[in-house]
């Protein structure tokens, strides 16, 4: 079995019929390469707008990582509050960690003079939340807290409407503190904020870390650190490190904080391989007719190439071999589109226009499409192996016996 | 000394069975067609030329009997075996259509010693060797569809030879040319007989072609009616 001439003859012959019926391959390739176009593309609006929302849902006081004394996430209390000992700030000094805050957060009732509501209170360090929740930058009326020790209080636009208060007005919070008796407090609201979802404008109060402590008799004791990494899909070894430096505490990933963020994720993935399938479904089709289009009209051919003692599998390998350029013209063709069309979207798909409806089922207004290696592999991968796997019937069809009046026949 | 035979038939009978017809196409044929022979099948339209040309070939089964070709048992074979019997041992010239369309004259004659795992540079010397010989110098690099239907059969005639098969099979290989055309072609078929010394074996209605052959073989319903030596 000599193997050196196969390719350039397999290749010569197949270059050559794939442009006999020049517009029906220019199509069969146009449509091919819009369907790859189409999967790329739509993976990376979809992956993009969901990796968004991700990071949106991340700074929602989650974080990358947080920690806590092991009873906490069950029963969020004053009673689980912990020193952070020396050994987590030097765990957490590693160039993996873009940042990290401690955090009081304990349930609380605020009151008005007209309404009370609960609440969870979180005590932050104002400055050190930059980047790692969406607080600092969601006060659109009055000011941000400033210190640590800051007397005053960030109030949610939708709360303060319910409580029937506002800018400047001063509200009362109860919290139990660590004696387990009633602590409370009077605050000036110095700050309103908006955000999405708007369930988070009633759900939280701010105020300073120190003045949180002071309150509810905390010392330096706090209940929560959260932190920002350098990349959230690898955390292993942070982790790792972590569990070593603070064994008594609980480090949780935001994969476990938010098994519903990990969940979209999967969901996305899911239908994107819907997708994928949709469009290559329709794709085979295309290209199962063309070859066998291709192959009934050659049949003369392929009986003289058996007349001529080629073996039925080099017969088939031919008309594989033909699907194979086309395959990978297409893919070319395709991903160079798709990078095109990606790259004309960098700055975004400006959605503010349709925005107020779409806010509320939490897509961003500006969408930035996100490639992923994965969704590229995947792609790719598909249509090139499910494409030859959908040649093999025609390549077959070609490899069959030809009756000979086939091939005599005038 | 034994004679060598190329070919030889036994009680070969072939019946096209098509729904409920059955054809009796071949009956009873006994043949032996010695080395370097140029026999010509002769006999009306369905007197079953082409159907005995196919059976020696491999192109189709007989129905009974035994096919031995340089020795070995046509109707025996698998698929793959009568591929190689095929590429190695037969050269075939169909009436028409012969050559694959987008290959070149030169492309068409390397193609079955590029099957057969001949090495570039030899190829290219023995095609065009051959196109020489055949007398389509300087037409080496057309495809099929510029050249006519004489010069077509005379690269079918090139690629059946030159790679030096035991056995030529051309079923009516003059029948879509001209008298002036079909008798150089049969010139170039006798002449190929003689120098390489390889064993035709073709089929025509032709009076003129039969007049080439030295031994002439005729057919009627499916059986040997005749088989003359003319030499
Ligand atoms: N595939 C087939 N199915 C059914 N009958 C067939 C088939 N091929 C040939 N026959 C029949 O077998 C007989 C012999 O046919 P064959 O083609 O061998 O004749 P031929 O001598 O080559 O004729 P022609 O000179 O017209 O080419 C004819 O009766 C023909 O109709
Ligand atoms: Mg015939």
């Amino acid at each position: 079995m000599r193997s050196e001439w196969r390719a350039p003859l397999l290749l010569t012959l197949a270059w050559r019929n794939l442009w006999r019926h020049t517009r029906r391959t220019l199509m069969i390739l146009f449509a091919f390469a819009l369907g790859v176009w189409s999967m790329i593309v739509i993976a990376a609006i979809t992956r993009g707008s969901m990796e968004q929302q991700l990071d949106k849902s991340i700074l929602n006081l989650t974080g990358h990582i947080q920690i806590h004394l092991a009873a906490f996430r069950d029963d969020p209390v004053i009673e689980h509050r912990f020193l952070p000992p020396p050994a987590l700030s030097a765990a957490l000094a590693g160039a993996d960690v873009m940042t990290w805050v401690p955090r009081v957060r304990v349930p609380a009732v605020i009151a008005s003079e007209r309404e009370s509501a609960g609440v969870t209170l979180v005590g932050i360090e104002p400055e050190r939340e930059r980047g790692l929740s969406f607080i600092p930058g969601a006060v659109t009326e009055g000011r941000y807290l400033e210190a640590p020790d800051d007397p005053g209080m960030l109030l949610g636009r939708k709360l303060a409407e319910r409580l029937e208060t506002g800018l400047g007005r001063r509200v009362v919070l109860m919290s139990q503190d660590v004696n387990n008796r009633v602590a409370d407090r009077g605050f000036r609201v110095v700050g309103v904020f908006d955000t999405q979802p708007r369930q988070m404008e009633e759900a939280y109060v701010f105020i300073g870390r120190a003045t949180a402590q002071q309150m509810l008799k905390l010392d330096d004791n706090i209940t929560e650190v959260a932190l920002m990494t350098t990349d959230r899909d690898h955390l292993e070894e942070l982790l790792a490190r972590l569990l070593v430096a603070v064994p008594a505490l609980d480090v949780q990933p935001w994969t476990v904080l938010e098994p519903l963020l990990v969940l979209t994720r999967k969901i996305t993935d899911v239908v994107l391989i819907i997708w994928y399938a949709i469009v290559f479904a329709a794709m085979s089709f295309g290209l199962i007719n063309t070859l066998l289009m291709a192959v009934f009209e050659r049949t003369r051919e392929f009986g003289l190439f058996q007349s001529l003692g080629m073996r039925p599998a080099h017969i088939l390998g031919q008309v594989l071999v033909e699907s194979l350029i086309l395959l990978a013209l297409a893919l070319a063709a395709g991903n160079l589109l798709a990078a095109a069309t990606v790259y004309a979207l960098r700055d975004g798909i400006d959605l503010t226009s349709v925005a107020e409806g779409m806010e509320l089922v939490g897509v961003a207004p500006i969408i930035y499409p996100a490639w992923s290696a994965g969704d590229l592999a995947a792609a790719n991968l598909l249509v090139f192996v499910l494409g030859l796997a959908a040649s093999l019937y025609p390549a077959w069809r070609a490899a069959r016996h030809v009756p000979v009046e086939a091939i005599t026949r005038v | 000394m034994i004679m060598e035979h190329t070919v030889i038939c036994r009680h070969v009978s072939k019946v096209y069975r098509q729904e409920s017809v059955a054809v009796q196409a071949l009956t009873d044929i006994n043949l032996e067609i010695p080395k370097k022979d140029f026999a010509c099948l002769s006999g009306p339209s369905g007197s079953g030329k082409s159907t005995l040309l196919n059976l020696i070939g491999g192109l189709d089964r007989p129905t009974g009997g035994e096919i031995t070709v340089d020795g070995q048992r046509v109707d025996q074979l698998g698929k793959s075996e009568l591929a190689a019997l095929r590429l190695h041992k037969i050269g075939f010239v169909f009436q028409a259509y012969n050559l694959i369309p987008v290959l070149t004259a030169i492309e068409n004659v390397e193609f079955v010693m590029q099957l057969q795992g001949m090495a570039a540079a030899e190829r290219a010397v023995k095609a065009r060797e051959i196109l020489h010989e055949v007398g389509l110098d300087g037409l080496e690099y057309r495809r099929p569809g510029e050249l006519s239907g004489g010069q077509q059969q005379r690269v079918a005639v090139a690629r059946a030879i030159v790679s030096e098969p035991s056995l030529v099979l051309a079923d009516e290989p003059t029948a879509n040319l001209d008298s002036k055309t079909a008798e150089n072609l049969m010139q170039l078929l006798a002449h190929m007989n003689q120098e390489h010394g390889v064993t035709f074996i073709f089929s025509t209605h032709d009076k003129l072609v039969m007049d080439f052959s030295r031994r002439l073989i005729t057919l009627h319903d499916g059986s040997i009616v005749n088989d003359v030596r003319r030499e």
